[in-house]
């Protein structure tokens, strides 16, 4: 055990039934870092998460978190770690505030102070308006915004955030961010999951790529893109009779290799991580040597890509369940199996 | 008193829906972590939700009223001149047997409850909370409590209105009523345990109504035992229910059938001490 870590697992399983949800997966969270699981649907992300929150014990395989062991100690990992779940974890029929209210009582709090409590979180997450709505009531993103104000209630020292901006609108999305970042420059560790890579890159100091209960890889946003080699730039033109000075031109500009489409106009290359600098040069050059480009675009490698390259299939969800809003019957109805 | 504190929080700012970052800052600094709710005050709580939860949605309340002045005065005006020769000689006996019957038949609302909690994924956050684990489950029967209470005060203001005449007067009423909430609190524990067991809360519904409506009606509530056939007697002689309609009139009317009341305390003590610990390890046990 390494008092650095937040969370230390080896080889963690769970299975449920026939279907191995996690099948031994090793981890390494540092104190005070965000932590990404990156993975599609039914990789196994929830299930980590659940076990390492004291939901779901684990089959096998051993997990300390902020020093306990998760399965003797549960109590103690109970008191210093909170849960965000994947579906809404406050109460509709109440205000936002009772649930807020609510929440600090059971932390021990006297009534007083969790009335505080609760205004000062709710004035910080922008939901001062809608304290005395229902929950019912509540968009999508305000709904989060309580359930993740719920989780920091007492800060804890380790928080989990289980896809916490899926189904949210872009704005929203941002506030989110914006709530992880404050979270970690607090000293809080958090360890989330997502689909986006995009999201992983923005917060996360490490990233865990899960893929049908086993860990394929891991890395900075940074090294993981590397593995994948790049994105692609991919250029027209107006006139396929320009076409071999562009692509002489591409070819000195961004040292490497050029390849020609099917579509008379088309050209492409590929492009290492950082070499946008780069591109924008490139383009330069066609616009002043009078290659007329109809159309460009630098394609960022995203999640599907970095799974073709690690796995060699495509990043499918393993099972047919669905990932957007909560389905009427919640989170659990895949339990039925 | 809300409504004041987010009015003067919001002045002059339109952009309140704004997530405020540098407020942001001073939330998340991490404070004196207080000491977890004790069992007691963690239940509380829960009971305190309960009654929120009524206070929001008064409707959810229709049932607990509407079915024991349906039943009360349904089955006085229909059977009474058939069983005892007039309403008013039936409802003496038949008030106790409506009251323990409505508590009974809206116990099962506990379980749905419970099970709608877990469909709904905040049974996740408590679970996941260093507070006792029955807290959630105690708080709630807590509120349903009170739910009880209501639906009993209701029947019994209705049958004195229309004729019943308790002999042991508000003390013997309350004695009954509380003997009611006692069984019923113990009973609402298979709920509980179901709640935790099925997919939906529909399917707890189903399960409970399975089992009560034989119960309620297997018993001495509506008619005298001696006119049904054996084998049915020797059910409604086993059958708490009857203990507990037995135990009712006979505290309602003062002159306490101590022999009902021992087997209705019997029956809740084995009732908590056999689901109690099935719920408990339902509700720890992983989902
Ligand atoms: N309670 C359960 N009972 C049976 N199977 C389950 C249960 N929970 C999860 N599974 C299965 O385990 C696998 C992993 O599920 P998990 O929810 O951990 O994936 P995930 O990465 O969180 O996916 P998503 O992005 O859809 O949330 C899936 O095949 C899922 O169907
Ligand atoms: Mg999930």
């Amino acid at each position: 055990m390494n008092p650095h870590l937040a969370v230390e697992t080896i080889g963690l399983a769970k299975s449920f039934g026939a279907t191995r949800a996690v099948a031994g997966v090793d981890l390494e969270v540092r104190s005070g870092t965000v932590f990404g699981l990156l993975g599609p649907n039914g990789a196994g992300k929830t299930t980590i998460v659940r076990m390492l929150a004291t939901l779901l014990r684990p089959d096998s395989g051993t997990a300390w978190v902020l020093g306990h062991d998760l399965v003797q100690d549960a109590p103690l990992v109970r008191r210093r770690v909170s849960l965000t779940g994947q579906f809404a974890s406050v109460d509709e029929e109440l205000t936002g505030r009772e649930n807020l209210v609510m929440i600090a009582r059971l932390h021990g709090m006297p009534p007083r102070p969790a009335r505080s409590r609760a205004d000062e979180l709710l004035e910080a997450f922008g939901l001062a308006d809608a304290a005395t709505r229902l929950v019912k009531t509540y968009s999508g993103g305000m709904r989060r915004r309580l359930d993740i104000a719920a989780t920091i209630v007492v800060t804890p020292d380790l928080v989990f955030l289980d896809e916490p901006t899926t189904g949210l609108d872009p704005r929203s999305r941002n506030q989110v961010w914006d709530i992880v970042r404050a979270l970690v420059a607090g000293g809080t560790t958090v360890m989330l999951t997502t689909q986006y890579l995009e999201e992983a890159d923005r917060l996360a100091d490490r990233i865990a790529i899960i893929d049908r209960g086993h860990k394929i890889a891991e890395g900075t946003a940074g090294e993981l893109k590397a593995s994948v080699g790049a994105g692609a730039l991919h250029v027209r033109l107006r006139q396929a009779a320009q076409r071999p000075e562009a692509e002489r031109l591409l070819a000195a500009a961004l040292a490497t290799e050029i390849h020609l489409e099917g579509d008379p106009t088309a050209l492409s290359a590929t492009v290492d991580e950082g070499d946008e600098e780069r591109v924008a040069h490139a383009l330069a050059e066609l616009a002043r040597a009078g290659v007329a480009v109809a159309d460009f675009a630098l394609g960022k490698p995203s999640l599907d890509e970095v799974f073709l390259a690690l796995t060699g299939h495509p990043a499918e969800p393993a099972d047919a369940q669905t990932d957007t809003a909560p389905p009427a019957g919640g989170p659990h109805d895949e339990e039925a199996a | 008193m809300t409504t004041t504190d987010s009015t003067t929080t919001s002045t002059g700012s339109p952009a309140t829906a704004e997530l405020r970052v540098d407020r942001l800052e001073t939330v998340l600094t991490p404070t004196e972590r207080p000491v977890p709710a004790g069992p007691w005050t963690a239940s509380l709580v829960f009971a305190w939700r309960a009654i929120l939860k009524i206070k929001h949605v008064p409707m959810q309340l229709f049932d607990v009223t509407m079915f024991p002045i349906m039943f009360t005065v349904l089955f006085t005006y229909l059977f009474g001149g058939a069983i005892a020769g007039s309403p008013r000689e039936y409802i003496q006996d038949l008030l106790p047997g409506i009251l323990v019957m409505t508590v009974a038949m809206i116990t099962p609302y506990t379980g749905m409850g419970l099970n709608q909690d877990i469909q709904k994924g905040i049974f996740d956050r408590f679970r996941s909370m260093p507070i006792w684990g029955p807290a959630a489950l105690v708080g709630a029967l807590l509120g349903d409590a009170l739910r009880y209470s209501l639906a009993a005060m209701i029947t019994v203001a209705l049958g004195i209105a229309i004729g019943f005449r308790p002999g042991g007067g508000a003390v013997g009423v309350l004695l009954a009523v509380g003997l009611l909430l006692v069984f019923s609190f113990s009973l609402s524990w298979i709920w509980t345990a179901v709640g935790l067991r099925m997919q939906t809360p529909e399917s707890v519904m189903q399960v409970s109504m399975m089992i009560l409506f034989p119960l309620t009606f297997a018993s001495n509530v509506f008619v005298d035992p001696a006119t049904m056939p054996g084998w049915v007697q020797a059910f409604v002689d086993v059958n708490p229910i009857t203990h507990l309609t037995t135990a009712a009139r006979s505290l309602a009317h003062g002159i306490p059938d101590t022999g009902a009341i021992a087997a209705v305390l019997v029956a809740s003590v084995v009732l908590v001490a056999v689901f109690a610990p099935v719920t408990m390890r339902l509700y720890r046990s992983e989902r």
